[in-house]
């Protein structure tokens, strides 16, 4: 990928593959000007001076949390399957993966 | 000072009036004028009769249905309401019943609301007008030819219009503040971890907040008294009591040190700018320090929020894959099907803001785009803590403008990103801050003023609400909206 500000139709084919979007020549054109526009006023960021600051991933200071180890209630089984594209013995069907012989 | 929801349960409660009445009423204002607004995408008729009158049972039967018996509320759809669509205005979950309630959606009934629906927001909550939804747009009940704001455009709308007395929503860089503002109503945000997440659909999980949508600062307090507290199902909620924040609203301003914000009323249109100063001299009247104050910072939240929001969003969004819920468009192996179910299921700013965060997460680009806007986070939450050492709240506009034209900006997504200038940097800094309505521009178009407030600040945040609110001009009533 080359530079942000000018952002090609392969640099967004890429990305989209990497985000497992297919999207269409048009909208590989549409996104690609758009991002460039966007990227270009995150420049502002970018340019900034931000030697030794530790970077803020989250607002709370994170801890861990535990609770006690006792067995209770989960989502319906049956309820959450009901929700599924494709079911095949009360598991989720998916289409094959890719490489496995049919 | 008003406060109808605390009014309406306090009468149901008492007998006075019947919570099945009131949901009728409701529910024929929906019929009456929700063809034009579009604020929900699901109206609850049978289940909020149901509800309302097992809150009429339990007030005949002498007992006590909650602090908001009978009260009507309408709840955004990024919210899991067991078996009862919850969409997100995305087609990715057009068909979607989640198998479990929002905690915030549990604590609302356990409280004796009745939820007469689900609101339109932005897909995903990603926008700030209520366009992006794959479901048509929402209008603003003051002018219909313009936006409500949002994502949060429809709980605005619902609540602005008389459609239902509360409503819930949630905010992420301003999707509860900045529909409230464009609509003339309360909208809060509150601190970070407050408020349980379970049950709200992720977008960015380091900035989303649920908050309430209220007539008057009082009901904003109510509501959040009631969704607040400690959820063991979310690993981010934080372990304290609930809050007890509803006797602060009338407490006054006395001797309070308030920042105004220049950054927040720089580059701000002028009629906005003028109710912000018409403000600050209010709270000055009533006792506050009131002085001006730069945090220059602040500039850098926008551009820092747009690598954030959306590297956490790509993320996220991961989870639409067509395998266990949702869409799924058949494709000859996973992948293909993975893609060609998110091609078919996203609109296209949820496109762009997976592409964005996709990049800026990418090799090579990490540390110039979605670390260093990490670090630019640290420089504004510092930033606010400087200014908290001087000022016990601060405050500015909520948003650059009044509601704009329904299409000005939905061809430059940069342009939309600027309504969101002044609300950003309180998700990134997990601080709470709201919008209160205070008069309109010429043209009638509510305008909102924000109050900042440093973490767990919610008191403070509300007295300086409740004082901004007794000094605000009156605000006209919608151009569309339930007879009242």
């Amino acid at each position: 990928m080359g530079d942000a500000r000018r952002l090609t139709r392969e640099d967004a084919a890429y990305v989209a593959r990497l985000a497992r979007l297919e999207l269409t020549d048009e909208e590989l054109d549409t996104y690609a000007g758009q991002l460039a526009a966007v990227l270009e006023h995150a420049a502002q960021v970018a340019a900034l001076d931000t030697a030794g600051v530790v970077p803020t991933a989250h607002p709370l200071p994170l801890e861990n949390v535990l609770r006690p180890d006792e067995p209770r209630p989960s989502l319906e089984r049956d309820e959450v399957l009901a929700a599924a594209p494709a079911v095949e013995d009360r598991r989720f069907r998916v289409p094959r993966i890719l490489g496995e012989s049919p | 000072m008003t406060a109808p929801a605390a009014a309406l349960a306090a009468a149901v409660r008492s007998g006075e009036r019947s919570a099945v009445s009131v949901a009728e009423e409701h529910l024929a204002a929906i019929d009456a004028v929700d063809g034009e607004l579009h604020a929900f995408l699901t109206v609850l008729a049978e289940q909020a009769r149901a509800d309302a009158a097992a809150v009429d049972a339990a007030v005949g039967a002498g007992g006590d249905p909650g602090p908001l018996a009978g009260v009507p509320v309408a709840v955004k759809d990024n919210l899991c309401t067991r078996g009862v669509p919850t969409t997100c205005s995305s087609r990715i979950l057009e068909h979607w019943r989640p198998p479990y309630d929002a905690t915030v959606v549990g604590r609302l009934r356990a409280a004796g609301a009745v939820v007469v629906g689900k609101t339109n927001l932005d897909e995903f909550a990603m926008g700030s007008s209520t366009e992006n939804s794959a479901f048509g747009p929402t209008r603003n009940p003051y002018d219909p030819s313009r936006v409500p704001g949002g994502s949060s455009g429809g709980s605005a709308v619902a609540v602005a219009a008389g459609l239902a007395t509360l409503a819930l929503g949630s905010d992420t860089g301003g999707s509860i503040r900045q529909p409230a503002a464009l609509c003339g109503v309360v909208g809060m945000k509150p601190t970070y971890g407050t408020v349980s997440r379970y049950g709200l659909v992720a977008f960015a999980s380091s900035l989303d907040q649920i908050g309430p949508f209220a007539c008057s600062v009082a009901d904003a307090a109510l509501l959040y008294d009631v969704i607040g507290g400690h959820d063991p199902m979310d690993s981010t909620s934080l372990d304290r009591p609930a809050p007890d924040s509803a006797a602060a609203v009338g407490q006054g301003v006395e001797g309070l040190r308030i920042g105004l914000l220049t950054e927040f009323v720089e580059g701000v249109d002028a009629p906005v700018v003028a109710a912000v100063r018409a403000g600050a001299d209010a709270l000055a009247a009533a006792g506050a320090a009131v002085e001006e104050v730069s945090v220059p910072q602040l500039r850098y939240g926008l551009p820092a929020y747009y690598l954030i929001a959306p590297a956490e969003a790509s993320s996220n969004l991961a989870r639409y894959d067509g395998v266990r819920y949702g869409l799924r468009v058949d494709a000859a192996d996973v992948e293909a099907m993975n893609r060609a179910t998110r091609e078919a299921g996203f609109g296209p700013e949820v496109k762009r803001r997976i592409m964005l965060g996709t990049y800026a997460l990418s090799a090579g680009y990490y540390d110039a785009y979605y670390g260093q806007a990490q670090k630019v986070r640290t420089l504004i939450i510092d930033a606010f803590e400087d200014a908290y050492r001087r000022f016990d709240v601060l405050i500015g506009a909520t948003t650059p403008s009044t509601a704009f034209p329904i299409g000005a900006k939905v061809d430059d997504p940069l342009a939309m990103y600027l309504s969101d200038v002044c609300t950003i940097p309180s998700n990134l800094a997990g601080h709470p801050a709201m919008s209160v309505p205070f008069g309109a521009d010429d043209a009638g178009l509510p305008i909102g003023v924000q109050v900042l407030a440093p973490a767990l600040g919610e008191t403070t945040m509300l007295r300086v609400s409740g004082a901004l609110e007794a000094a605000a001009p009156v605000l006209g009533a919608p151009v569309v909206g339930a007879t009242r």
